[in-house]
């Protein structure tokens, strides 16, 4: 665990430089495999860009609608630099209307586009991996396995390295090579990595200790990865459908 | 096509596994363990205050407790320190204080004094001569903000600052009994 480096009296936050490094990396390879999926690396990244601007400024904009009352007192604080005023929910709803309104001012194509932005969304599963490793957030059940981690006063399950490791093998099943991606029709390279991440995402928050529940137990994060995981593979298997007719037809 | 049997087969799965993993009831964070992050118990100390009295942390339950770990010398500290005075006098009366520890090991009582003076800090100022709170706390940087339920639990934890005034509002208010 390693939260902050102290650079003289700068503290730079690690969990947060290791998400900018992966959104770095991921947004690169994305870029760089985009022609196999017919697209020009140039709006990919502008896509990129505007979704991660209208997240954080959907974010605050989310946050002070839900407490207007100390923003009014303090305008200022519209401004503040605490990730603490971000609506992580709204910021989502944020990114993906920004995304979809470049993403349509650039005339790009929706399925070729998410297929292109697999990689981005792969890498970005490892750093965040990393990233809770570093701040110790996401941390396991106390068990007695060879390979329990001390953390926070007891013997726990490595639950980022678990992380780490499906999204590594997911990235690597998921690298886009020529051969597979052509073979695909058009969405079905992204529906398929939503599926088996989502999948990935219900198996391995049984071993994290701090994932929220609803009252009855039942965790959320399962719920929203078994739903993903389930509208995944209703297009994935639509979108084959589909073209099978057409290819028959 | 095998892929949709297949589908339906891991979707009965997922939901079997979301039933059997589910939490127990009445699980609360990490039970009666004690460590310096958000859902667990705040490592309870004991530290001197300005008037030499003994101020102890676990003595503060049922109340919503700030523990904010600074520095007269670090300028982030400095900065919050207004907000967090401003919030102070306006919650106190609702069950909710502040405990500024100062890191003394790394910074001077007197300096420290003369900052709340100038400022007119008039939420306990402690003072953690040897650096054991700041062990505790797995201190790695200034300020550090602990934010902790009237049951001694952590709610959230913030590292470096300035904390706006409007983030201090809404923790504290979420702190407080009945407004969760």
């Amino acid at each position: 665990m390693f939260p902050v480096l102290q650079i003289g009296s700068l503290a730079v936050q690690v969990p947060g430089l290791l998400l900018l490094v992966g959104l770095w990396i991921g947004l690169s390879a994305a870029e760089k495999h985009a022609p196999k999926f017919g697209l020009h690396p140039d709006p990919l990244y502008k896509l990129v860009l505007a979704a991660l601007l209208s997240g954080i400024i959907g974010a605050r904009l989310f946050y002070v609608a839900r407490f207007p009352a100390p923003f009014l007192a303090n305008p200022v604080d519209f401004l503040s630099l605490n990730p603490g005023l971000l609506d992580p929910a709204g910021g989502l709803a944020a990114a993906l209307i920004g995304a979809l309104l470049t993403g349509q001012r650039l005339g790009m194509r929706l399925f070729p586009t998410l297929d292109a932005l697999v990689p981005f969304f792969a890498v970005l599963q490892i750093a965040t991996g990393f990233s809770n490793l570093s701040s110790g957030n996401a941390y396991g059940y106390s068990t007695d396995l060879p390979w329990a981690v001390s953390l926070w006063g007891a013997a726990r399950h490595p639950s980022q390295v678990y992380q780490i490791l499906a999204g590594s093998l997911i990235l690597w099943q998921f690298w886009p090579r020529k051969r597979v991606v052509e073979s695909l029709p058009p969405g079905t390279f992204f529906f398929q990595f939503v599926t088996v991440s989502s999948f990935a995402w219900l198996f391995l928050d049984a071993f994290r200790e701090d994932s929220p529940a609803f009252s009855n137990g039942i965790r959320t994060f399962q719920v929203v990865a078994w739903a993903l995981a389930a509208a995944g593979m209703a297009a994935w298997y639509l979108l084959q459908k589909t073209n099978r007719r057409r290819t028959n037809g | 096509m095998w892929h949709f049997p297949l589908g339906l087969i891991l979707l009965a799965f997922g939901l079997v596994w979301i039933g059997a993993s589910r939490k127990p009831p009445g699980h609360v964070g990490s039970g009666g363990i004690s460590a310096p992050r958000a859902g667990f118990l705040a490592p309870d100390f004991a530290l001197e205050d300005e008037s030499g009295g003994l101020v102890q942390l676990s003595d503060l339950r049922g109340q919503a407790v700030l523990v904010n770990i600074w520095a007269s010398w670090c300028a982030p500290c400095r900065a919050e320190m207004p907000a967090m005075q401003r919030v102070y006098e306006t919650m106190q009366g609702s069950g909710f204080t502040i405990l500024a520890v100062n890191a003394t090991h790394q910074d001077s009582r007197e300096a420290a004094l003369a900052f709340a003076a100038r400022h007119g800090l008039t939420f306990p100022i402690l003072f953690d001569s040897d650096g054991s709170v700041a062990r505790l706390y797995e201190n790695r940087a200034l300020p550090s903000s602990y934010f902790i339920d009237p049951d001694g639990r952590i709610r959230e934890v913030v590292i470096g600052g300035p904390m706006a005034e409007a983030l201090l509002i809404t923790r504290v208010e979420q702190l407080l009994p009945g407004q969760d």
